[in-house]
């Protein structure tokens, strides 16, 4: 069986290549057949190899597969080979069952689309390459898996090419991700540097024997490894591209930036958590930035109309909880709630896209309204993912993993209260957006007209993950009430458990009521502010504080902006200022030169011979003169 | 002696193409296309023998007394190195053979023999071990590459021919004055007169000699690579002339150079070399990111690529002079792949002028629904540019930076912030070209079988290249150690434990980051 | 017999070079040119035979075989490009035929 664990991501990648050679000339059951079903069958497989490894656990919790050799060049032999444990094992489950969902949504949502081919191919393309990063046994081939993502996350979010603007939304995010990745792929050098080899388990096992903590190469490594996972993951100071994305078509949001793709940093940082142990000060600014951003990108998302917008910048804010986590050393709640995080946001971004396509490619929540009645199924389903999403709590499994993180903030021995607090803070915002969203989404008056309500194909994935979203939570409960800990003892072989300052469990419950009483506030906000009482909303809005900060927070607090100013226009000003080369004046310089002696030579030759014989004389007498003289 | 019946087939059927005019104008497209055929089946063939891991660097040797009074022999040798730059240097003249076909029209034999003679001076070059014979090569690619640019090239091509001719001219006089200056150096000091490189090797000299003999040889091969600030014929040369001539300018011209570096300048002057490094490379990142800044800035597609391989050649520079087994690898790899990617890009570039009758980007734009199949190619090859892993380009740029940031992480840090640029230019172009909106009317075929038969081998090298790049580094490694015997080369990995330094000393951590580094003491 | 000195021979070789040079230089008809370094050309030829003579050596009479045989083919090139020159410019002046300049 472990045999056959190639065949998971490889599966994917035929199909994107069986759907760009044959492409134009298959019909579109065909297509869709291919499409989903390579994904339905990685998913199958990942399913049978999962029941296999938790059945009966490989030695040291490990199946290895080596392809092919890469490459061997002086010591340095990177393999095509994969890596399957618990870690990786999580993120293949996510990545193919959310996909296959995903990929069924799509059939649906993109039936009337011209580029139904290319975009299963682009799909396809990308869990292929997503599959590679987590299962990938070195860097090299992570890297390439990491790129592959980038590359497609690019043409997905162009998909619809001929707006310029998403052509230069998907460039601003291959461009800034690539950013990041070059920080990466210097870390790259320096590890092969002092360690020979990019093999991920060699690189963990030798790190922690030869150096200690503290270590200078390790805090710089960990550092361009962060700036790698930043880019990917959007967050500060690389987050701009992420709210841009959402020019791609819906499904791509839910799969590619939302719940796999924009991941991927967060597994970095777990892969590689062993360099972030070593280095204290890299691994608090995982935790700063995850603070951080998750609060920058909570206001903002109060702020957007745009109900895409929203959920982009809630993944955002989102994936800064995940840093967060890492960056206190918690990892498999890290991990935990990228798995929850999954589930609800892939579920969100689906129903808003049923909503969108049903409401013909309307985007802005203000013109909509009032759909509770008209898609009944798409408000439970989107109501049970903001619940997750706002940590409604014990019901939800956002409430469970949100709750970890915020109490291993607090009580994990790395923990801080200024972090917690951020996190409760970000809590309360959290709430508050999502059901702004909800309220000013479905309730009140309709104000559009419903083209069709959603299909089977739409509502079934959105059922599966609702699901979920709700149960899934369930496997890792607190210790003060079920102690369940299924998710963090799978992952304890990959990833260390977090010791807990015992002093503070007693207090545990307090914390919990305060994180639910803080996301039941936000909800009741939302309420009365959008749906309650209208009027107050409104005159909080024409106020000049507010409206200044909405506009700062709608924009993104500025920051491209700023990079426009610090880096895009420079760029380009310098660019087409130099067009024509400047060095290249230099050599019209010396055939200028050239020029103006040949000018001046010329005037001798007037073509009357007495002056050529002159000449002639005047040489002649010149030279015997020289010869005379002693 | 099958090396000189390469050369004697090129020579011959370039006169034959040339003459074949008369009987029937389409004669000289398929004597060049066999005579060339005929070439790369033998260069398979060669590396089909060779034996995959060989004690003996040189696979073949062929020498015969020319003029011996002056110490000059007809000596050609082949090993993987020149056997890798044989192959690609027949596939390219084969894409390039297969390009024109459609595209010339006026003085097809003249077309083919120039072809030919370019493609018999590149082989001699790759090939010959004796310095006079090898300037001899030199200028026999330089003529007809001339002649090529200047009569079937666009609006402009008189002053890109002149301007081609005059660069490599003058840098190649310089390189002619080095090859003397080591001819008699080294027969004064052993009173052997002789051009074979093999005598030459291992010549001591006074390093203020060295340096000046160096200098010249460095003047014709970055000039030809070329580096920053002696580039500026090369945009005007790809931009001017016809697809075949930029295909072989950037597929095969600007290689003799990186070929000439490996080859001669490394192993003939070492100590200069080691002592220019430091310089080298800082040219070779100002030449990745100059070109990058200045290729974003072009509108005319030719010269937008034309500037691509001025950065992309930078990554030469930056790795021979790394003196290092990754770096020198990473090398070969780039010189290969960026034959075929920037050839491929030419290749395109010519496809649409031929639909549309102008380079200008301007005027393009939205031909993705209309070319969907030149589309998914040229995503492959502007990828490919961008360094994409899976792609050959990727394998070349990564280990030419891994085995830089031995020699210098400073350098290699700007090196690998040129990959950032070259994201902007590279994306730049599938915008421009194949994405927005279309706004001409004109009625465009999508690729025809002659054309997806250049662009899918390529494609598929590429791809090849990407994931299994173990033949190529197998049949280059043995010659690349021969070049580099003279250096010292770094260890796997840093492995005693002072290396390694805690934060509370920052003084020593600052030394450890630069350790190994030669470029930087 | 007396032997003339040799100094006689040359500067009179010396004088009749300088009356061609001179004539040539100052003369504007095509044909006076001609003469002129017809002129100039026995002079150096006289210069020859002086010094063969002088040194007892044949190789002066050698030059000035040459120089004559040289001077007769100038002549008859010199004389149909003079031919050709006043077909074309109806003038024998030298500097009409000024039209290869700069």
């Amino acid at each position: 069986m472990e045999n056959l664990l190639w065949v998971i991501p490889a599966l994917p990648f035929a199909g994107a290549l069986l759907l760009i050679l044959l492409g134009g000339r298959l019909p579109r059951t065909v297509v869709s057949l291919i499409g989903v079903g390579s994904v339905g069958l990685s998913a199958v497989l990942t399913l049978l190899l999962g029941f296999q490894f938790l059945s009966d656990a490989p030695a040291g919790g490990v199946y290895r597969q080596e392809v092919w050799q890469w490459f061997n060049v002086a010591g340095f032999n990177p393999s095509i080979a994969f890596h399957l444990d618990a870690l990786s094992l999580v993120f293949i489950f996510v990545i193919t069952f959310v996909g296959f969902l995903i990929h069924l949504y799509s059939t649906a949502y993109m039936a009337e689309d011209e580029g139904f081919t290319r975009f299963f191919a682009y799909m396809n393309l990308f869990v292929g390459s997503m599959l590679v990063l987590v299962l990938a046994d070195n860097l090299l081939l992570l890297y390439l898996g990491w790129e592959g993502v980038g590359l497609c996350s690019y043409l997905l979010i162009g998909f619809w090419y001929k707006e310029p603007q998403n052509g230069y939304a998907a460039r601003k995010a291959f461009i800034i991700t690539r950013v990041g990745d070059t920080a990466m792929a210097i870390g790259l050098f320096m590890l092969f540097q002092y360690f020979g080899t990019l093999h991920i388990q060699t690189i963990s096992s030798e790190a922690t024997q030869a150096w200690p903590i503290g270590v200078q190469p390790a805090l710089i490594i960990a550092f361009l490894l962060l700036g790698g996972a930043v880019g990917k993951s959007g967050q500060l100071p690389l987050q701009t591209w992420l709210p841009d994305a959402m020019a791609g078509p819906t499904p791509v949001s839910a799969l590619i930036h939302a719940a796999t793709m924009v991941t991927a940093g967060v597994y970095l940082i777990a892969r590689m958590h062993v360099l972030f142990e070593l280095a204290p000060i890299a691994q608090f600014t995982v935790a700063v930035i995850g603070a951080v951003t998750l609060l920058l990108a909570g206001f903002s998302a109060l702020t957007q109309s745009d109900l895409k917008r929203v959920l982009a910048y809630s993944t955002i804010s989102q994936i800064g909880y995940m840093f967060l986590a890492l960056g206190v050393g918690a990892w498999s709640a890290g991990i935990f709630h990228f798995m929850i995080h999954a589930f609800f946001k892939a579920l969100l971004f689906l129903a808003a896209g049923a909503i969108i396509i049903s409401l013909h490619h309307e985007q802005n929540m203000f013109k909509m309204g009032g759909l509770k009645e008209k898609m009944p199924a798409v408000f439970w389903t989107f109501l049970i993912g903001a619940a997750s999403l706002a940590a409604l709590p014990l019901v939800t499994a956002g409430f469970y993993s949100k709750d970890q993180i915020l109490w291993l903030a607090l009580a994990g021995e790395r923990g801080n209260i200024w972090l917690y607090l951020a996190g409760l803070v970000g809590a309360f915002i959290t709430a508050i957006y999502t059901f702004r969203m909800v309220f000013i989404t479905f309730f009140g008056e309709a104000k559009t007209h419903l083209e069709h309500p959603p299909g089977k194909l739409i509502v079934l994935p959105l059922v599966v993950l609702a699901v979920l979203s709700t149960v899934a939570g369930f496997i890792e409960l607190p210790h003060n009430f079920g102690h369940v800990v299924l998710f963090s003892s799978f992952l304890s072989p990959v990833l260390p458990n977090l010791p807990v300052n015992e002093s503070m469990v007693p207090s545990e419950w307090m914390f919990q009521a305060i994180a639910a009483a803080f996301s039941l506030a936000g909800v009741f906000v939302a309420y009365l502010v959008y749906l309650k009482r209208p009027a107050l909303h409104e005159s909080i809005r024409n106020s000049g504080v507010a409206m200044a900060l909405h506009r700062f927070w709608y924009s993104g607090w500025g920051f491209d902006r700023l990079y426009d100013k610090l880096f895009v226009q420079p760029f380009v000003y310098m660019a087409t200022l130099n067009k024509n080369d400047f060095i290249d004046s230099f050599y019209h310089l010396l055939t200028h030169i050239a020029r103006m002696l040949n000018r001046g030579m010329a005037h001798t030759q007037s073509g009357i011979l007495r002056w050529y014989m002159m000449g002639v004389v005047v040489g002649a007498l010149v030279i015997i003169t020289i010869s005379l003289l002693p | 002696m099958i090396l000189a019946w390469l050369l004697v087939l090129l020579l011959v059927g370039g006169i034959l193409a040339w003459v074949s005019d008369r009987v029937h104008p389409q004669l000289p497209r398929w004597v060049a296309l066999s005579v060339t055929l005929a070439c790369l089946l033998m260069t398979l063939f060669l590396w089909l023998e060779t034996p995959a891991h060989t004690a003996n660097t040189w696979l073949m040797r062929y020498e015969v007394p020319w003029i011996p009074q002056w110490g000059v022999s007809f000596s050609l040798a082949l090993d993987g190195l020149s056997l890798l730059m044989l192959a690609l240097t027949f596939f390219i003249g084969l894409v390039s053979i297969l390009i024109s076909w459609k595209e010339i029209q006026t003085k097809v034999g003249f077309f083919h023999f120039n072809i030919l003679w370019v493609l018999a001076g590149i082989t001699g070059v790759f090939l010959t071990m004796d310095l006079f014979l090898f300037y001899f090569f030199w200028e026999v690619m330089l003529i007809p590459m001339y002649f090529l640019i200047g009569i079937w090239g666009h609006e402009n091509r008189t002053y890109a021919a002149y301007k081609f001719f005059i660069f490599t001219q003058a840098s190649g006089l310089l390189m002619l004055l080095s090859i003397l200056g080591l001819y008699f150096v080294h027969g004064t000091a052993t009173g052997t007169y002789s051009f074979n490189y093999f005598d030459l090797l291992g010549t001591n000299f006074p390093l203020g000699v060295e340096k000046w003999l160096m200098a010249g040889f460095l003047a014709a091969f970055l000039v030809k690579l070329p580096v920053v600030p002696f580039h500026s014929w090369l945009p005007d040369a790809h931009s001017q002339a016809p697809t075949a001539g930029s295909v072989i300018l950037a597929g095969l011209l600007l290689k003799t150079g990186a070929y000439g570096l490996l080859r001669f300048v490394v192993p003939l002057f070492p100590e200069a070399a080691q002592v220019f490094a430091p310089w080298a490379m800082l040219l070779g990142v100002i030449g990745i990111l100059y070109g990058a800044i200045l290729a974003f800035a072009q509108t005319d597609l030719k010269r937008l690529i034309a500037y691509t391989s001025v950065s992309h050649m930078g990554f030469v520079v930056l790795g021979v002079f790394a003196f290092n087994q990754w770096a020198y690898q990473g090398v070969v790899m780039q010189m290969i792949t960026h034959g075929l990617s920037t050839g491929a890009l030419f290749i395109l570039a010519g496809f649409l002028y031929e639909r549309l009758h102008t380079r200008d980007i301007r005027q393009m734009g939205g031909f993705w629904p209309t070319l969907p199949k030149m589309g998914v190619i040229a995503m492959v090859f502007v990828m490919a540019s961008l360094g994409l892993p899976g792609l050959g380009n990727f394998i070349a740029e990564f280990l030419t930076l891994v085995g830089s940031w031995r020699a210098s992480p400073v350098f290699t840090v700007f090196a690998t912030i040129g990959l950032v640029a070259a994201t902007v230019y590279s994306l730049r172009i599938m915008q421009k070209v194949f994405l927005g909106q279309h706004h001409t009317t004109h009625r465009m075929q999508d690729l025809s079988p002659r054309e997806l038969g250049i662009a899918v081998p390529l494609v598929v090298l590429i791809l090849w290249l990407g994931l299994n790049p173990q033949p190529v580094l197998d049949l280059a490694r043995g010659s690349l150690e021969t070049q580099l015997e003279a250096y010292a080369q770094p260890s796997l990995k840093i492995t005693s434990p002072n290396s390694v330094t805690l934060i509370a000393h920052p003084q020593d951590s600052v030394h450890t980051l630069k350790g190994g580094s030669h470029a930087l003491k | 017999m007396t032997t003339l000195p040799m100094e006689y021979g040359l500067l009179l070789a010396g004088i009749l070079f300088v009356i061609g040079l001179v004539s040539l230089l100052i003369r504007r008809n095509i044909i006076f040119m001609l003469i002129s370094v017809e002129i100039m050309l026995n002079a150096a030829g006289l210069a020859f035979i002086v010094a063969g003579a002088r040194w007892a050596q044949a190789d002066g009479q050698v030059m000035f075989i040459f120089i004559v045989t040289m001077a007769a083919a100038e002549v008859s090139v010199g004389l149909a490009l003079i031919l050709q020159l006043y077909h074309n410019l109806k003038t024998l002046d030298s500097d009409a035929a000024n039209l290869m300049y700069g």
